[in-house]
């Protein structure tokens, strides 16, 4: 969402991505429209098998090898990536575009040296010679606070802990300073202090470098700390979108109400019972009818079984959108009464 | 909760793992303390917590608790009897009190087994319920105890989502009818919308069964949900250990204030 006239960095346009297989077609991405501004953050929530990862996957082209069949446009700087080849598109990924995966312990080769693989990925899109890849390495390890950086530049990953890999695979996808970092669940495999240390990184790369962040998660606190705007994704689909402040104060649709609400929370009072959303998420091959919520849905009526919601954006504030067929007014009082 | 008896009491407990080096003639190069001397009670009919991060030891204390794991020096006492080293048919009797919920509900169930043999397999174990028509009566009272449809004594773990597998491990713990249940991580492999329905679950059965409850999570606002006392570990020793308000409220050690702190979304929160 670009707050001021100039395009955005990356338009995502009903983008759809289904895998088939021999139980049928799964599609795990079913439509979905976003954008990003330079510099601004985008946290897509979702539980698994939401689509989210694969939609972030696919943006860099990353599906394909997979035989997805993929529709809609991904516009990064006005060139839509889903017609580049392989060749072309490898010249953005890790350069333009750069992504961070979830599990640091399976991202790094472990028969190579941690800063031989740094240096790889600079030398993959700069001229330079070993040496100043070299130099620039033990430049970045620093950047990502690796303490003693010219000597952990020859440790192996296995000499790494936890969070010292994810923060060389940081590392390594700033190598060529992206405009895009897609960080996919980043700090899900981290204990609590290290992930607070990675995302107060993130956020001063973003401050330094002037990067733009999507973050792939589960974990409303992480999106509710980084984001700017917050997709939230339900079997395939986005059901709502809008600044942080107003999701986490006024959210309409009763998916983002029943995360936010069986979520223990740190402050305020205990409560006896947490709220479970009822039911489990739903096979995407075989999606529930009309609104894909309405089976969980403890507000749905027998008509939405049948109508399919649009994600429309709301009268009084055109950057949050819902797709949820019940009234403004209702939906309104519905989660006034509730908190 | 203060008045109540304790139900287990740890001593001074320590496990340390020894580390070799050698593989023809091994020889001792060090020892990891991932337990370096706690103690602690737990009172009847609490729920308590463990919190602390990765290596800090708090698996490896369920699992002394449990009389999993043979502990390097300390004590473990239960209902005021001293289990530490118990063998054989004695360990057998206790081990009917004790029981524990594990973290990954796709490895913690034999894939090769049914529900229903799942379930029953405590009463095999411990010669109940001989006849086979009661045994089953009974495993489908557990299931249906832990919201699974009894209908669904003979299918297979795979055929379960993650929440309903961990409702399974919650029906096996629960059969023999234990004092003290120890859930280890119990929902942090689950789905946020599942994690709720599974918290409920275990608060229900220690209410209706006045069980004790030891929780062990890395998960700070999980504990707070469920725990009525909360002990903060780190590196092998208890930091801190308090009533849930106060704890939460009030943090005394540097430690618990930075986990507190580090949990995302409190700066927001903060500000």
């Amino acid at each position: 969402m670009s707050t001021h006239g100039d395009p955005p960095l990356l338009r995502v346009e009903d983008l759809r991505v289904e895998f088939p297989t021999e139980d049928g077609v799964v599609k795990a991405v079913d439509g979905i429209t976003y954008e990003v501004g330079r510099g601004r953050t985008l946290g897509v929530v979702g539980e698994s098998g939401s689509g989210k990862s694969v939609a972030a996957m696919t943006v860099l082209g990353l599906t394909r090898a997979q035989g997805a069949k993929i529709s809609g446009r991904v516009i990064f700087e006005g060139v839509d990536l889903l017609k580049l080849d392989e060749v072309a598109l490898r010249q953005i990924r890790g350069n333009e575009i750069a992504m961070v995966f979830q599990d640091p312990s399976t991202a790094l080769h472990p028969l190579y040296k941690v800063g031989a693989q740094i240096v790889e990925a600079v030398r993959a899109h700069q001229d330079v010679t070993k040496a100043q890849a070299r130099a620039r390495t033990i430049e970045l390890l620093g950047l990502v606070g690796i303490p003693d950086p010219d000597r952990r530049v020859d440790d192996y990953p296995h000499e790494f802990s936890g969070g010292m890999k994810q923060r060389a695979m940081i590392a390594m996808a700033l190598a060529n300073e992206p405009k895009l970092l897609i960080a996919d669940e980043p700090t899900t495999a981290l204990d609590v202090t290290v992930q607070a240390q990675i995302l107060a990184l993130l956020e001063r790369l973003r401050g330094e470098l002037g990067m733009a962040i999507v973050i792939v998660t589960h974990d409303m606190g992480v999106v509710a700390e980084m984001a700017d705007e917050i997709a939230v994704m339900y079997a395939g689909r986005i059901v709502e979108m809008a600044a942080t402040e107003r999701l986490l104060s006024r959210p309409e649709h009763p998916y983002t109400w029943g995360l936010l609400r069986s979520i223990p929370k740190l402050d305020g009072p205990r409560a006896e019972r947490l709220e479970p959303i009822k039911g489990s998420p739903p096979s995407l091959i075989d999606p529930p009818s009309g609104c894909h919520f309405h089976p969980r849905c403890e507000y749905a009526r027998p008509e939405h079984a049948r109508i399919d919601p649009e994600l429309r954006p709301l009268p009084d504030d055109p950057s949050h959108s819902v797709a949820c067929l019940l009234e403004p007014k209702e939906r309104r009082k519905l989660w006034g009464e509730s908190t | 909760m203060s008045s109540a008896e304790p139900l287990m009491e740890v001593r001074d407990l320590q496990k340390h793992f020894s580390l070799t080096r050698g593989v023809v003639r091994a020889r001792k190069a060090g020892a990891v303390k991932a337990v370096d001397g706690v103690s602690f009670e737990v009172l009847k009919g609490e729920t308590l917590g463990i919190v602390g991060e990765t290596g800090c030891g708090k698996s490896t204390t369920a699992r002394l608790m449990m009389r999993l794991l043979e502990p390097t020096a300390g004590t473990v006492r239960f209902e005021g009897e001293d289990i530490t080293h118990l063998k054989g048919g004695k360990l057998k009797t206790v081990r009917r009190e004790l029981q524990m919920v594990f973290q990954d509900p796709y490895s913690s169930l034999n894939p090769r087994k049914t529900v229903g043999s799942i379930v029953g397999e405590p009463f095999a174990i411990h010669g109940l319920y001989g006849d086979r028509g009661e045994r089953r009566g009974k495993v489908k009272e557990l299931m249906d105890t832990v919201g699974l449809n009894p209908e669904h004594y003979n299918r297979y773990p795979h055929e379960f989502s993650g929440g309903q597998r961990q409702r399974i491990g919650v029906a096996r713990a629960l059969a023999l009818g234990p004092k003290l249940l120890i859930a280890d991580e119990p929902v942090s492999a689950l789905d946020v919308s599942i994690q709720a329905q599974v918290l409920n679950l275990l608060r229900e059965c220690q209410r209706e069964m006045g069980l004790t409850l030891v929780l062990i999570s890395h998960d700070l606002s999980v504990v707070r949900h469920m725990c009525d006392r909360v002990a903060v570990m780190y590196e092998g020793k208890i930091v801190e250990l308090a009533e849930n308000e106060a704890l939460y409220g009030e943090p005394k050690h540097p430690y618990t204030k930075k986990l507190l702190a580090a949990v995302p979304g409190s700066r927001r929160r903060a500000a």
